[in-house]
């Protein structure tokens, strides 16, 4: 499949990851264009099934993008979303989801560099590994 | 005039068709209001063939209970959805696949490898596994139904009108069921009969009925490593019990005798996926070392979070 380019779903707290999207596009820092970011209050608002549905739905890869410990607008959530996501994680790969697919990432509200290029370095991961395999 | 009932066993235990009996003589009673047409293959001597024969919509009630392994029980589920008004998957198996469903962790290629060689007592020197036609003496065709690539819930090979969720259901529960059929009583189609309340809800130990405060847990436990306290919530000693996001109409039956509840009761409403909301609640009242301590004490955690849901996750299985 020469013509398929990967789907890419960041969902972004809004205090740190979208921030940080918001500067990486201020600092014109280019990132690929099949990364999709959906806002959510805070990380700890990102339900597994979130995840899974993404996924389902045509998703190629799915990264949650959090503040840094210590830093969470809630004070735990991001501590949160680390510990389902340990869990989910487990779960994804036991039932044949290649682990590089989704990802956890802290992001600063001031790293809209690191923003821009873990979003390459992403998409040079889902590149490799191709589509995802349970696409509809 | 008694409703027409039929009751249906399709790749279960016969356990949910037990829990009917429990009701000893309320079911007496409720005999009067239903007139058994077909309880197959476990109670009456009806064949799959005088099911064919009835007409279309005679029976009133339908219920089915175990998941759909076979390809036999996809006929004749299809067979009964023609014939019946109301269709109930009875208990978790027929709601969501139910314990027969942690197959789908498996290949169908796996299971047979493990049933048909693998095993201490299999002694199988020809290795003959089961083959859907097979002639015999050159002229007599024997047939067996097909085992299918997956385990599926009952709603995924015809329309369902209730689900009921437990393994079995609770008699308390059944004998609610059973009025609400034969009064006519019955919530909107496509809904689980249910409280609608957690196992937490009615469970003795739940810290918040007590006043107490809800601790964060820092060690996990498994039951085998010891006897839990009696009084205190099983979660909060670090046993991992899904009360919070399962159904109670067992009236926490399990935490009640100290065994952390394992989801049979099936999702509280507006759950999509069991086992994806079941690592939401477990992750967020765990410490990360407990996180990293469940993950390293359960060997494969998809059967801990989807003992009784898998087929019927988002996900289905092992992909």
């Amino acid at each position: 499949m020469s013509d398929w380019e990967p789907n890419i779903v960041v969902i972004a707290c809004n205090w740190c990851t979208y921030q940080a999207a918001d500067l990486a596009g201020s600092l014109r820092y280019s990132y690929p264009p099949t990364v999709k970011v959906v806002r959510v209050p805070c990380s700890g608002r990102v339900e597994p099934e979130f995840v899974l549905e993404a996924l389902l739905n045509g998703a190629d890869g799915v990264l949650i993008g959090g503040c840094h410990p210590g830093d969470c607008h809630y004070k735990e959530g991001n501590y949160k979303a680390l510990r389902r996501f340990k869990l989910l994680h487990k779960v994804l790969t036991e039932l044949g989801i290649e682990p590089e697919r989704v990802r956890l990432e802290w992001i600063g509200g001031s790293e809209g560099l690191k923003f821009a290029e873990v979003m390459k370095e992403f998409d040079a991961t889902i590149r490799k590994l191709g589509p995802n395999p349970l696409k509809r | 005039m008694a409703l027409k009932f039929a009751f249906y066993l399709a790749a279960g235990c016969a356990g949910c068709e037990m829990a009917l009996v429990d009701l000893a003589d309320r079911l007496v009673d409720a005999l009067e209001h239903l007139e058994v047409v077909f309880w197959a293959p476990t109670v009456a001597d009806v064949k799959y063939k005088d099911l064919e024969k009835m007409p279309d919509k005679s029976i009133d009630v339908a219920l089915v209970d175990g998941a759909v392994r076979l390809s036999e029980q996809e006929h004749i589920l299809k067979i009964l959805r023609q014939k019946s008004k109301i269709l109930v998957a009875f208990g978790i198996c027929a709601s969501m696949g139910g314990i027969a469903g942690l197959a789908n962790v498996h290949t169908k290629e796996e299971i047979f490898e493990t049933v048909y060689f693998k095993t201490y007592s299999t002694d199988n020197p020809e290795g003959v596994v089961p083959q859907t036609k097979c002639v015999v003496d050159g002229k007599y065709e024997l047939t067996l139904p097909e085992f299918l690539e997956k385990v599926k819930p009952v709603c995924e090979v015809v329309e369902v009108d209730y689900f009921v969720g437990g393994c079995p259901p609770h008699h308390e529960h059944v004998a609610k069921i059973v009025e609400a059929i034969v009064s006519g009583n019955l919530p909107p189609k496509g809904s689980w009969i249910t409280d609608g309340k957690s196992v937490c809800d009615v469970c003795p130990r739940n810290p918040a009925s007590k006043g107490e405060k809800r601790e964060f847990v820092r060690e996990v436990k498994r039951t085998i490593e010891g006897v839990p306290d009696e009084e205190k919530c099983l979660l909060q000693q670090g046993y991992v019990c899904f009360g919070p996001i399962t159904q109670g109409d067992c009236g926490a039956s399990c935490p009640k005798v100290n065994i952390p509840c394992r989801g049979c009761g099936g999702p509280l409403p507006g759950v999509k996926d069991f086992g994806a909301r079941a690592i939401s609640a477990i992750g967020s009242v765990l410490s990360e070392e407990a996180v990293d301590q469940l993950i390293e004490k359960y060997g494969n955690l998809t059967k801990l979070f989807y003992r009784y849901s898998l087929p019927a996750s988002l996900l289905g299985g092992r992909r």
